[in-house]
């Protein structure tokens, strides 16, 4: 440990004397700052990932999946991203772990202990698609900033937990309630006790939603320290960042919730459809609500050959946000013609469906077979990459897969 | 009088400062001995503590790649290094894609949200070298899918 120190505290001297490098500004910079992080510990046995999920960034971590890890009806924890603003907490209580529901629009803020909120509401179980606003953020041109997810930063496992509408009713909240923001505690990169990563919340409207939750289990089990452990929200169908993890606060809000990441850019698109690349200003741009309709083929994994005379059977899921999944296409020529496949219904609301087709090949070479689902209101996934917008959000073009036939 | 009191004055500031450079020069003697023979004034219980961090390879590069932060070799690297990796890792630097006007919005928005520090003389090396290394590159409304591992599918 003493040695680990010995480096840390002689790293700026080091790095100065070493390189002849100018740290001009080091006196400005605090004083407890490492350039480099330590080496951390393998993600994979740290958070119990599988070993071809993409490591997009190691501090903070924000993991990925790839198609292909996404088969499963059910997304377990090996193959569920994380998306993570600040650092994760350490040493939680569970014991002392209270949830406080305060803001303007409570009569009289009131606090619940862990087992207090298990016990005295009724347990609802749901599975419930979570999506990472930025999911697609790497293809928009011109490059929009953040972690450049590709596809997969989405999941949709089974959440246990208490109705936030029950506790809300058990609390009573005012008439002039509008939404409900939360406070979670995760700490600030920079080490400042004052700063929170990430404070967001949603509607009063979702807030009451039966299927919003605050939820103690995942899959049936605790839920994992990356995804919230011991208590978070989730409001299925919307960024994922709406579903606050290590919730120790709820602030019932008399006007829109005014945490970190609520404010622009983050988390909003501009009101009006604007031209690649352009400067939108903050008051131009409106939060995302809802998530538009998407799918992913899931199997095969892209890149596989067949023989002539095979069929191809391919399988994927499908979620539409707070809506339902109608129907599902697939192409093999670039969108010329669509073909229909199978598509289940939810087992819930808010829960992504699941398609298949099997896929005659009309002669050798390659092709790409694409996939595009339409929403209950008629709406599809374009084949393009959608309108762009500066933090490069709800990117829900089409997702393809590569196939010979030999 | 005044002038005896001034002499006086400088001589201590000479002592104090020749201990202090003196002392300097042992403790850096002894960090460079340190870094030559890393069991140097370790006390035997302390060995198998922890492993020895990659300091000695913290400056290696291969392929112009800088292998402890994936960023890559080029002026203003080590400035880039200091600045740009304690509060998260290089990774969501080099995942990005800007011209100078975009990583200075970038680092405004850091310094007025995020605690970002004034980078002073440093901004425009550090500017100038993300802008070189990671600059836009300019693509359509769809690539082609690119790096496909090809393999046999068994139905
Ligand atoms: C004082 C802490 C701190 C330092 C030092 C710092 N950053 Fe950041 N940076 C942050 C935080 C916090 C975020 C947001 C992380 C998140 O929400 O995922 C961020 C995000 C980013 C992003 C993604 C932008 C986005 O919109 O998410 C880029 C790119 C970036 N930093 C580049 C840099 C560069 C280049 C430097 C060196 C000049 C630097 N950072 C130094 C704190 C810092």
């Amino acid at each position: 440990m003493k040695r680990r120190k010995f480096i840390r505290n002689t790293f700026l001297g080091t790095a100065a004397s070493l390189i002849g490098a100018d740290i001009v500004f080091s006196s400005s910079m605090p004083k407890n700052y490492t350039p480099i992080g330590l080496k951390d510990p393998d993600p994979y046995t740290l958070f119990n990932k599988d070993k071809d999920m993409t490591v997009l960034n190691d501090k903070p971590w924000n993991i990925e999946a790839k198609a292909h890890l996404l088969d499963d009806k059910i997304t377990p924890n090996k193959y569920m991203f994380i998306r993570n603003n600040g650092n994760i907490p350490q040493n939680i209580d569970v014991a002392h772990w209270k949830l406080i529901i305060d803001g303007e629009s409570v009569s009289t803020p009131k606090t619940y202990t862990l087992q207090a909120l298990k016990s005295k509401f009724k347990n609802h179980t749901y599975q419930l698609t979570l999506e990472c606003g930025g999911n697609g953020r790497s293809e928009f041109n011109p490059p929009a900033k953040g972690n450049q997810w590709t596809v997969g930063a989405v999941s949709c496992a089974v959440w246990t937990g208490v109705r936030l509408k029950d506790v809300l009713e058990d609390v009573g909240i005012k008439d002039d309630a509008v939404y409900i923001g939360y406070h979670a505690a995760d700490t600030h990169l920079s080490g400042d006790p004052e700063k929170e990563p990430i404070s967001r919340g949603v509607p009063i409207e979702k807030a009451l939603q039966e299927e919003t939750l605050l939820a103690f289990k995942m899959n049936g089990r605790d839920i994992p320290l990356a995804h919230g452990y011991p208590l978070r929200l989730v409001a299925g169908g919307w960024p994922a960042s709406a579903s606050g993890k290590w919730i120790h606060r709820i602030s019932v809000r008399d006007k829109v919730h005014d945490g970190t990441k609520m404010k622009a850019p983050a988390y909003r698109v501009p009101c009006k459809p604007v031209a690649p690349g352009e400067k939108v200003k903050d008051a131009d741009m409106c939060i995302i609500e809802s998530m538009p309709v998407k799918s992913l083929i899931t199997y095969p994994r892209s890149g596989a050959m067949i023989s002539q005379g095979e069929k191809l059977h391919i399988r994927g899921h499908a979620w539409a946000g707070e809506l339902e999944v109608q129907a599902m296409a697939y192409s093999i020529d670039f969108g010329a013609t669509w073909h229909t496949c199978r598509i289940e219904k939810p087992i819930n609301r808010l829960a992504w469906q699941h398609f298949n087709a099997s896929i005659a090949f009309p002669k050798k070479g390659y092709y790409e077979v694409w996939a595009r689902a339409t929403d209950v209101d008629g709406v599809s996934q374009p084949m393009l990459v959608p309108g762009w917008n500066p933090k490069g959000y709800l990117n829900n073009a089409c997702h393809r897969i590569a196939v010979k036939v030999k | 009088m005044e002038n005896q009191g001034f002499k006086n004055k400088v001589k201590r500031i000479y002592y104090g400062l020749t201990l202090f450079f003196g002392l300097l020069l042992i403790l850096s003697g002894g960090l460079v001995y340190k870094m030559v023979d890393p069991s140097f004034l370790t006390f035997p219980n302390e060995v198998e503590t922890e492993t020895y961090v990659d300091v000695v390879g913290f400056d290696n590069i291969e392929n112009g790649i800088h292998l402890e932060t994936g960023f890559k070799d080029d002026e203003g690297l080590q400035t880039v290094i200091v600045n740009c990796t304690s509060c998260h890792s290089a990774k969501l630097v080099t995942q990005n894609r800007a011209n100078k006007e975009g990583w200075i919005s970038i680092i405004r928005w850091m310094q007025e949200t995020q605690n970002l520090w004034d980078l002073g003389t440093n901004e425009v090396v550090i500017v100038n070298y993300l802008a070189k290394n990671y600059g836009i590159e300019e693509k359509g409304r769809r690539d082609n899918l690119e790096n496909v591992e090809w393999y046999d599918l068994k139905n």
